[in-house]
């Protein structure tokens, strides 16, 4: 049985045997315990197999472009809109007709030229230490360059995706002089070095080493789930502002169908599932993100945050932008 | 009595014809080749990146990430290279010369932190140590204790990296200590210095090559990681690497990058070679019977109480953390499946394990039945691997391993009617391919010195005895090789349990390890329920480790 | 067992030739030693007769069956020649018991068993069979080695610098030992050697060996007290060579008076007659050639003394101030700077010419 197994996979069997059943291969950089569920409901609800394997965007994305016409993938997942951007400016992409799509993704959150379409939301917003910070201090992220916050503040590294996009948001406002800035007085502001992840930042700040961070709100939810008595709360920033940089900034977890797919209808019919109404919620909810489907809640933990504003800029324009949001916190002096 | 040498012929056709030395063909020169020229597949792939200008982002990683980061990398190199000499040695040299309690369990359980990923002793080293940690949270709230040291530092990175890699030294120098120590320090005492002075006029000298051996296959790694230097956000030329494909979206200019980076290890390993070379004279043939130096009460407590605190901090305490994370978030986790990832893991490490093992005894072999300089080089370019960056690598070898598919297929589809997208991308063999390529110096560095302990007259006594070729290595070599081969496929298992970036992206559909399971927990920030992988990793590994003592320890070669 | 004979071997690596027109014929049964200082050539040789080193020119015969000439060799594992290491190269790995049966793969177990034995009981090791080398004394590996060698019953054995690992004691009475083990298998057997007295204990046939070439090939008794020419002297025992004249082809005249015998002078193309009168040599005196003698009235200042135990060897200075050495019984204790009587006791003259 064990050597059946193993001459199988060494002599490529898997290519060899027809499938029996409708089949959707899945590159995805969304992690296996995030995104098996649903794939396991959806062959559950239509019987189509769907296969998957999980690495960084960097690597799937190599992978797809080395393998070309016969790359086994009908759609990647990434977790940000950067690296979809990419992907679509290497042309790894093809732009897909839906209406049902096009219903269920809001417009900023989905490729103007139908590409790839956000799935769940991922709101990087200001969390604070309640016993040291008032919230009527808090407004902007802009307002964390502000020398008042002098050794106060913490953040997680540039090299994050996160972060980037957030930067490369305010480029679109601001510029790229006044962002440096911004960043650099952010760097200056710092109480610490910054750190590998959000959850340490909240950490820090919880444990009074320093007052805010920013984090993704699913950080924080699963923080509180397991401490639930840290001296934490989450600040909705940007509420007030009337520019491109108003609204809480939102990254997105997305997918879009593979230039040489196999089955582009079974990928876009997964697509299409996937930001229906009952997919959304699990989608969310299993991660604590927010849906992008503007007709599902999210999980009551979720909701219990409060409602906000979110940033409108299309999340192709941070990904477009990305590069250069690295080379201006590298100039920033952020690690 | 039967005579053994009655089938003898005796025409001369029996003989060996003998061609001049420079032209003498050999299948030993090819294989070696081989070797090599699989290693500079993805060198070669990663310098073709050259073709491809990136001028920009060069320019832009030259002026503001460049500088700052060499500068690092070199205070990691000589830091890491300081601490684990100084772990290494001195516990080489206390389990191998000195008689103190617990020297036996200590002689293989100082192993063991190779078995524990570097990343995951980071991770713990910083939950515990850093601002938000139990110990600095007890000082500062109990006593108002602050200002201790940083953890997320220089130092503290240093640290971890000498406690997570100091084993490939202790291991190397304790047989070189035990089968020279007490000949050189009864030498030095006899000339009249002390006992402290001839470990470090005599004894040290004499393993300084096994030192740097071991030393630089710490550094190699070191080098090539990623996953610790992300944890302390530490920036290394490696990160700049990852800094370069994953955020500026430029695999061309990562990959120029790596190039620089191979050369720089390339002209390391020379340096260190030339040390090394030095150990055919080192060699002995017959080891001394080793009589331990009894410490005095006190300094055997002392040794003893040493050895336990680099075991605790280094495998103790991350593994107990480990389980408490476990305990708490991660039994969830277990299911069925992860039957299939703990088997998925054993398999691959053991069939890498096989493979390299295999590969590096014959490159070993090809060394010592052809000596010169096109060997050397040959030898030097195979292990090579081991300094690349990970995923760096697994890319140098997907890309042509994907466009000889795409031929594969495409002819196929003309010839044959052949419809599919993988025949060899999806299967196990260019994950072992991978897993050659990368852990060959693992395996290649014990066999070898192993190799050279044997002398050319062994061989000969065989030859004379009428062993053919063949026979000289089953009946001679391989059993007096035991300890080295048992050593290297230790190394080299440990090692594929750990690894991640190669066995991410090389693995067919299905074929999830504990590695990839570790990775999808980290990526997420899910340390506690990482722990149950991780826990499983340092299991399968500490078998292997004992194994590989007790098996040693038997041994008489 | 088998005899061997080397015909103007020559062998160098590159430009640099170590062996030059060896020839020699080692009979049947019989101990041959190569003799030499280190770097002359000898254990070439001996890896050239093993098969572990190809020849340039000449050939190498056993039993009758040639075994190398230039661009062929029969390959060491085909030869059945034996060999003993200097290191004895042992198989760390496997007991004694093993390591003797080690060639004996082919055979039988019974037939292995009893060989096994047998040689065990041979060189005295019976007890040790199932040791590991390490355990043992480097006299016992010594002999482990050969064992293992003779196990197979090769058509020859080799032996390379058998006894230098050992000390002096061990040395003497390891190599008488060996002899008789080579001499009751009736091996075939020839040994390298830098030590004289280890080749005059063990060996029947001796080759002075000096810059690649073999000097002379002679029994022992011969090389010592004939010997061909100035190295071999000086090489092979003690001695000193004194200035002489030669009056006659049976006269030579040093300074202790005239020598009769046979002047063998060294010859060259155009004959000896040339050099018959007052012709200048140096003549070899060994130590037993001059013998004292309280009577004599030949007298010579002590200026130097070795005590052997059973005699004293003496460095004399003669009233010309050349030096010659003597070997007095023990009981002839003279201090230094004394003067003692000697008288001359030359059985064979050995001279050679000055230039």
């Amino acid at each position: 049985m064990v050597s059946i197994r193993l001459v199988a996979a060494l002599l490529a069997a898997a290519t060899a045997l027809p499938a029996l059943a409708e089949e959707v291969v899945v590159y995805s950089a969304r992690n296996e315990q995030l995104i098996k569920p649903l794939f396991d409901a959806y062959t559950r609800e239509t019987g189509v197999a769907v296969k998957f394997i999980t690495d960084k965007e960097g690597p799937l994305m190599a992978r797809l472009k080395a393998e070309g016409k016969n790359t086994p993938a009908d759609v990647l997942l990434t977790v940000d809109a950067g690296n979809l951007w990419q992907a679509s400016d290497e042309g790894l992409l093809r732009p897909i007709k839906s209406s049902v799509l096009n219903t269920n993704v809001p417009k900023h959150l989905r490729d103007p030229d139908g590409e790839w379409f956000g799935l769940s939301v991922r709101a990087r917003t200001i969390v604070y230490n309640t016993s040291k910070v008032k919230p009527a201090d808090l407004s902007t992220y802009e307002n964390l360059a502000n020398p008042k916050w002098k050794g106060r503040l913490c953040l997680r590294t540039s090299k994050k995706v996160y972060n980037q996009s957030l930067v490369a948001m305010m480029m679109t406002e601001y510029g790229e002089g006044k962002t440096e800035d911004m960043v650099e007085a952010w760097v200056n502001n710092l109480a610490t070095s910054p750190f590998p992840d959000d959850t340490k930042a909240m950490e820090a700040v919880a444990a009074g080493q320093c007052d805010v961070t920013l984090v993704n709100t699913y950080y924080f939810g699963r923080l509180m789930e397991k401490q639930p008595t840290l001296p934490l709360a989450i600040f909705w920033p940007n509420q007030n502002l009337k520019n491109k940089a108003a609204g809480v900034h939102v990254n997105v977890s997305g997918a879009g169908v593979t230039l040489h797919a196999k089955n582009p209808a079974g990928a876009q019919r997964l697509i299409e599932w996937l930001s229906s109404e009952k997919a959304q919620n699990l989608f969310a909810d299993v991660n604590l993100e927010y849906p992008v489907n503007p007709k599902v809640a999210p999980d009551k933990t979720v909701a219990a945050w409060g409602s906000f504003k979110q940033n409108l800029i299309n999340v192709k324009e941070a990904g477009s932008l990305q590069t250069k949001a690295v080379k201006l916190m590298d100039r920033a002096g952020y690690k | 009595m039967s005579d053994s040498f009655a089938d003898s012929s005796k025409t001369p056709s029996a003989g060996v014809f003998v061609f001049p030395r420079w032209v003498r063909p050999s299948g030993w020169t090819v294989f070696a080749l081989l070797m090599a020229g699989l290693v500079l597949v993805p060198v070669v792939v990663t310098f073709s990146s050259f073709a491809q200008v990136e001028g920009d982002i060069l320019a832009h990683l030259t002026e503001f990430v460049l500088p700052e980061l060499i500068g690092n990398t070199v205070w990691l190199i000589a830091g890491v290279g300081l601490g684990v000499s100084v772990l290494g040695v001195s516990l080489a040299w206390l389990v191998a010369m000195c008689e103190f309690p617990g020297r036996r369990l200590f002689d293989w359980a100082l192993l063991l932190p190779l078995a524990l990923p570097a990343y995951v002793t980071a991770f713990v080293a910083i939950g515990l140590l850093d601002f938000t940690g139990p110990l600095q949270t007890w000082l500062r709230e109990g006593w108002g204790i602050t200002g201790l040291p940083e953890i997320r530092s220089r130092g503290g990175v240093i640290l971890v990296m000498s406690l997570a890699l100091y084993p490939y030294v202790y291991l190397i120098a304790k047989n070189a200590f035990a089968t020279q120590g007490a000949i050189a320090l009864e030498a030095a005492q006899s000339l009249g210095l002390s006992r402290t002075c001839g470990f470090f006029r005599v004894a040290l000298p004499m393993a300084r090559p096994w030192i740097a051996a071991g030393m630089m296959l710490a550094l190699m790694e070191t080098l090539a990681d990623f996953g610790t230097m992300a944890i302390f956000n530490y920036d290394t030329f490696t990160t700049a690497i990852y800094k370069a494909w994953y955020s500026l979206f430029s695999l061309a200019a990562a990959a120029q990058l790596a190039s620089i980076l191979i050369l720089f290890v390339l002209v390391a390993v020379v340096f260190e070679q030339r040390s090394r070379s030095q150990m055919r004279y080192g060699a002995v043939g017959r080891s001394a019977v080793t009589r331990r130096l009894r410490l005095s009460p006190a300094l055997a407590m002392l040794a003893c109480g040493y050895a336990f605190s680099v075991l605790a901090v280094a495998f103790l305490i991350p593994v107990f953390q480990l389980a408490m994370w476990m305990h708490e978030a991660a039994l969830a986790d277990l299911d069925s499946r992860y039957w299939d990832f703990v088997w998925h893991s054993l398999l691959l490490a053991g069939m890498g394990a096989l493979g390299v093992v295999t590969a590096a005894l014959l490159l070993a072999y090809a060394g010592r039945q052809r000596g010169g300089t096109l060997m050397t080089w040959t030898q030097r370019i195979a292990t090579l691997g081991y300094a690349f960056p990970g995923a760096v690598l697994a890319v140098g070898l997907f890309i042509p391993v994907a466009a000889l598919d795409n031929w594969l297929i495409d002819t196929g589809h003309i010839w044959f009617g052949f419809s599919g997208t993988e025949i060899l991308k999806g299967t196990l063999l260019v994950m072992l391919l991978a897993y050659l390529v990368r852990f060959l110096a693992v395996g290649f560095g014990p066999i070898d010195s192993g190799l050279h302990r044997i002398t050319r007259n062994i061989d000969e006594a065989a030859k004379n005895l009428g062993t053919s070729t063949s026979g000289l290595l089953t009946r001679v070599h391989l059993p007096m090789l035991r300890t080295s081969l048992l050593t290297a496929a230790t190394l080299v298992f440990v090692d594929i349990m750990k690894e991640m970036p190669i066995t991410l992206m090389t693995r067919p559909f299905g074929w999830d390890t504990l590695a990839v399971r570790v990775f999808e927990m980290t990526s997420e920030g899910e340390w506690e329920r990482a722990a149950l992988p991780s826990l499983a990793i340092v299991v399968a590994g500490i078998i292997p480790i004992i194994l590989m003592s007790w098996r040693g320890a038997r041994s008489h070669g | 067992m088998a005899e061997l004979v080397l015909d103007s071997v020559s062998q160098s690596y590159g430009k640099r030739q170590i062996i030059t027109d060896l020839s020699f014929t080692l009979p049947e049964g019989a101990i041959g030693c190569l003799l030499g200082p280190s770097g002359c050539g000898k254990t070439t040789a001996l890896r050239c007769i093993s098969g572990f080193e190809p020849i340039q020119s000449g050939s190498i015969h056993i039993d009758g069956d040639l075994v190398s000439r230039p661009g062929w060799m029969l390959s060491a594992e085909k030869r059945r020649v034996g060999m003993v290491f200097q290191d004895y190269a042992l198989f760390p790995h496997l007991t004694v018991a093993a390591n003797v049966g080690f060639g004996l793969r082919d055979t039988a177990r019974a037939d292995r068993d009893a060989r096994v034995a047998e040689l065990l009981a041979l060189v005295g090791l019976a007890a040790h069979a199932n040791q590991y080398p390490h355990q043992l004394s480097g006299g016992q590996q010594q002999r482990v080695a050969l064992a293992r060698a003779l196990a197979p019953r090769p058509r020859l054995i080799l032996m390379d610098e058998p006894f230098s690992n050992l000390d002096v004691e061990l040395r003497e009475r390891l190599s008488l030992e060996v002899r008789d083990i080579l001499k009751r298998e009736a091996t075939t057997a020839l040994i390298v050697t830098h030590d004289q007295h280890e080749a005059f204990a063990l060996a029947d046939w001796v080759g002075v060996m000096h810059e690649g070439r073999i000097q002379q090939w002679d029994a022992p008794y011969t090389l010592y007290h004939e010997p061909v020419n100035r190295f071999v002297a000086d090489f092979v025992g003690q001695g000193a060579l004194l200035t002489g004249e030669v009056i006659n082809d049976h006269q030579v005249e040093i300074e202790l008076g005239v020598l009769n015998g046979h002047i063998p002078v060294e010859c060259d193309a155009s004959g000896c007659d040339e050099c018959v009168r007052n012709c200048h040599v140096d003549v070899l005196l060994r130590p037993d050639d001059i013998v004292h003698d309280d009577d004599s009235l030949l007298l010579a200042e002590v200026e130097n003394k070795a005590f052997r135990g059973a005699e004293f060897l003496y460095t004399l200075k003669l009233p010309s101030g050349q030096r010659a050495l003597s070997l007095v019984p023990s009981h002839h204790n003279h201090a230094i700077g004394e003067r003692i009587g000697i008288k001359l006791a030359v059985d064979h003259v050995i001279a050679f010419r000055r230039d």
